[in-house]
């Protein structure tokens, strides 16, 4: 019943957003999709870290892989301004999953503290490749995109845009949900707990993990494509550590294994980098604050705020019937 | 290309590590002891070099700078270990986050108070200029960097094999809970290597002000470096940092003259290759 009734908050809550961004300002409707979008890279990370207990420290590399993809077809062939954008968001993903089904091999055979490691140096792999390949990524300077594709509609337009891109990230809250409730998901979930028991219990946990490191990069790559397009430039600065790391702050923030608090931490983080940013000089103490807040005080991230006011005003209650 | 080329690239690539010697060798005593993933490291190495410029600014010594900014530095890292990192527990993802926190929260600093346009220090004029060895420039300040890092190596070399100290630290690589089963206080350790690493970490951003420069965004960019130097080498070994460094070292320079388009891709691959396996390092005990 209480998963029913989070459902229809979710839902609503969607359906808010759906019907009251296009009468915002160009800039609002344009910072919620930047939001949207990262919305779904940290998603997709919410099924390593949160379902799988995999905190991968390279997530950006996805979404670098789909959006120089976009970038490099748009510019050099002029591939994906028309139809083609839906090829192109096909490729992004099965891209994101191909890489992501190379990096795994050597990935998911780590735990823990290696964890982390071997997806910070295969992040870093990445952006080294971004960073130097000139020929290919551009260098330092990235790719700038011809404008967005029109095909009948016209992405350029920020309101369309912004419902192609609510359209993407309901799709994949919708997929991931159904992924983390199946049989599949749960089975996820036991090995987050306890890894061994799994295993005696006749499930190949690495296929497991590594699959659903696929699934995770494929969603990285649709949220590169979405990103070259909304940007409208692909450089190294979109894989560097620090966005991985953002990603990795903004599933802990939300609250990890909820997906929808993963999108809740993105429109967080979104807004302090790229609104605060534009208005405070000092807005790195802010996210530096968020940072440190959230480990220490945030265990269950925001998403778990109601349920320890629940608890606090049933203990402090439970407390006064004692007197 | 003749032997000219090698050799100038081989030196370059040597100083060029025993910078990050400096840089990484803390960094993975910190890893060794505390399996800590440290994102402020690289904070350390840029604030290093901060407080040398401002200690310059007043005293005009540069040799004064060195260890003054060391020691700064070291007493930052010390207080964030005892207040924020040991309550924390054992948690590698919380470690992460909140040290990158706190790398965002020493990057505004900086920026509030040393401003963002880029800075050198300018070393002393005992260190500037060259010496002419058969027929190749060697400048002085590549080969005091490399002497710093090898006289810095020894002695904690020597500290780590000859005094209580670092048999405790020794122990705590080795295996912290049997470490604390006889009665070592892992929790001393863990602070004095913390410390010591910000220290190290910061002497070699203040050496390195001539070098690199100093300028906001250059902590994030020696981060992976010095993370790179610390899984080739493998953590928690002095020897395995100083091979590391000047593996990382070597490859970086030959990688950008030789083959640019690839270079920080043949830097970060063999670290995949090696953590898939041999998580401890090339020269990591097992």
């Amino acid at each position: 019943m209480n998963r029913w009734r989070n459902i229809i908050l979710v839902i609503a809550a969607l359906l808010v957003l759906a019907v009251i961004t296009p009468f915002s300002s160009a800039y609002v409707i344009s910072l919620i999709t930047h939001a949207l979008i990262f919305a779904i890279l940290a998603m997709s990370l919410d099924l390593l870290l949160g379902y799988t207990g995999l905190p991968s420290l390279g997530q950006a590399a996805y979404l670098g892989v789909g959006a120089y993809l976009t970038a490099i077809l748009a510019s050099e062939y002029g591939f994906g301004l028309d139809m083609s954008f839906w090829v192109v968001i096909f490729l992004g993903m099965a891209l994101g999953a191909a890489s992501a089904a190379v990096f795994g091999l050597f990935a998911v055979r780590a735990s823990g503290v290696y964890f982390l490691m071997i997806t910070l140096a295969l992040g870093m792999c990445v952006w080294g490749l971004a960073y130097r390949w000139n020929s290919l990524t551009g260098g330092d300077n990235g790719i700038n995109l011809p404008p967005r594709p029109e095909f009948g509609i016209s992405l350029a337009n920020e309101v369309t845009f912004f419902y192609v891109v609510f359209g993407f990230f309901v799709f994949t809250l919708g997929s991931l949900y159904l992924i983390v409730r199946s049989p599949f998901g749960r089975a996820l979930e036991g090995i987050r707990e306890r890894e061994p028991r799994m295993r005696v219990l006749g499930y190949n946990t690495w296929l497991h993990k590594y699959i659903a490191y696929i699934i995770a990069g494929a969603f990285g790559g649709l949220a590169g494509v979405l990103w070259a397009q909304k940007n409208g430039l692909v450089s190294p600065e979109d894989v560097i550590l620090t966005t991985s790391v953002d990603a990795l702050l903004m599933v802990v923030l939300g609250g990890p294994g909820t997906l929808i608090g993963a999108a809740i931490g993105a429109g967080v983080v979104t807004f302090i980098r790229d609104y605060l940013s534009t208005l405070v000089h000092w807005w790195q103490y802010l996210l530096g604050g968020v940072y440190v807040l959230t480990i220490l005080y945030l265990p269950g991230g925001l998403i778990g705020i109601p349920a320890r006011v629940r608890n606090w005003r049933a203990r402090r209650s439970g407390a006064q019937a004692k007197t | 290309m003749g032997i000219q080329f090698w050799l100038i690239q081989a030196f370059n690539g040597i100083s060029y590590g025993a910078l990050l010697f400096l840089l990484a060798s803390g960094l993975s005593l910190i890893f060794g002891v505390m399996r800590i993933v440290n994102l402020s490291h690289g904070s350390y190495f840029l604030l290093g070099g901060y407080v040398a410029l401002s200690v310059i600014a007043v005293t005009g010594s540069w040799w004064l700078a060195l260890p003054v900014a060391a020691l700064t530095i070291a007493a930052v890292g010390l207080v964030m270990e005892r207040v924020f990192l040991r309550p924390l527990g054992f948690d590698p993802l919380r470690q992460v986050l909140l040290t990158v926190g706190f790398a965002f929260l020493f990057q505004q600093a900086a920026l509030d108070i040393w401003g963002g346009d880029p800075m050198t220090i300018d070393p002393p004029a005992v260190l500037d200029g060259s010496i002419v060895v058969g027929g190749i420039y060697l400048p002085i300040y590549r080969i005091f960097m490399i002497s710093t890092a090898v006289l810095m190596g020894l002695g904690l070399w020597l500290a780590m094999e000859k005094t209580r100290m670092g048999a405790m630290v020794r122990a705590a690589v080795d295996d912290a809970e049997m470490a604390r089963g006889v009665g070592i206080n892992t929790s001393r350790v863990s602070m004095f290597i913390f410390a010591l690493g910000a220290f190290l970490a910061a002497l070699g951003g203040a050496i390195g002000g001539a070098f690199f420069g100093v300028y906001p965004g250059l902590d994030f960019e020696v981060l992976p470096l010095a993370f790179a130097v610390v899984i080739i080498g493998g953590m928690g070994s002095l020897a395995g940092a100083a091979m590391g460094s000047l593996m990382v070292g070597l490859a970086d320079n030959f990688g950008k003259a030789l083959f640019p388009e690839v270079s920080y891709f043949t830097l970060y691959a063999p670290m995949v290759l090696i953590l898939a396996l041999k998580p401890t390092g090339l020269f990591g005990r097992d």
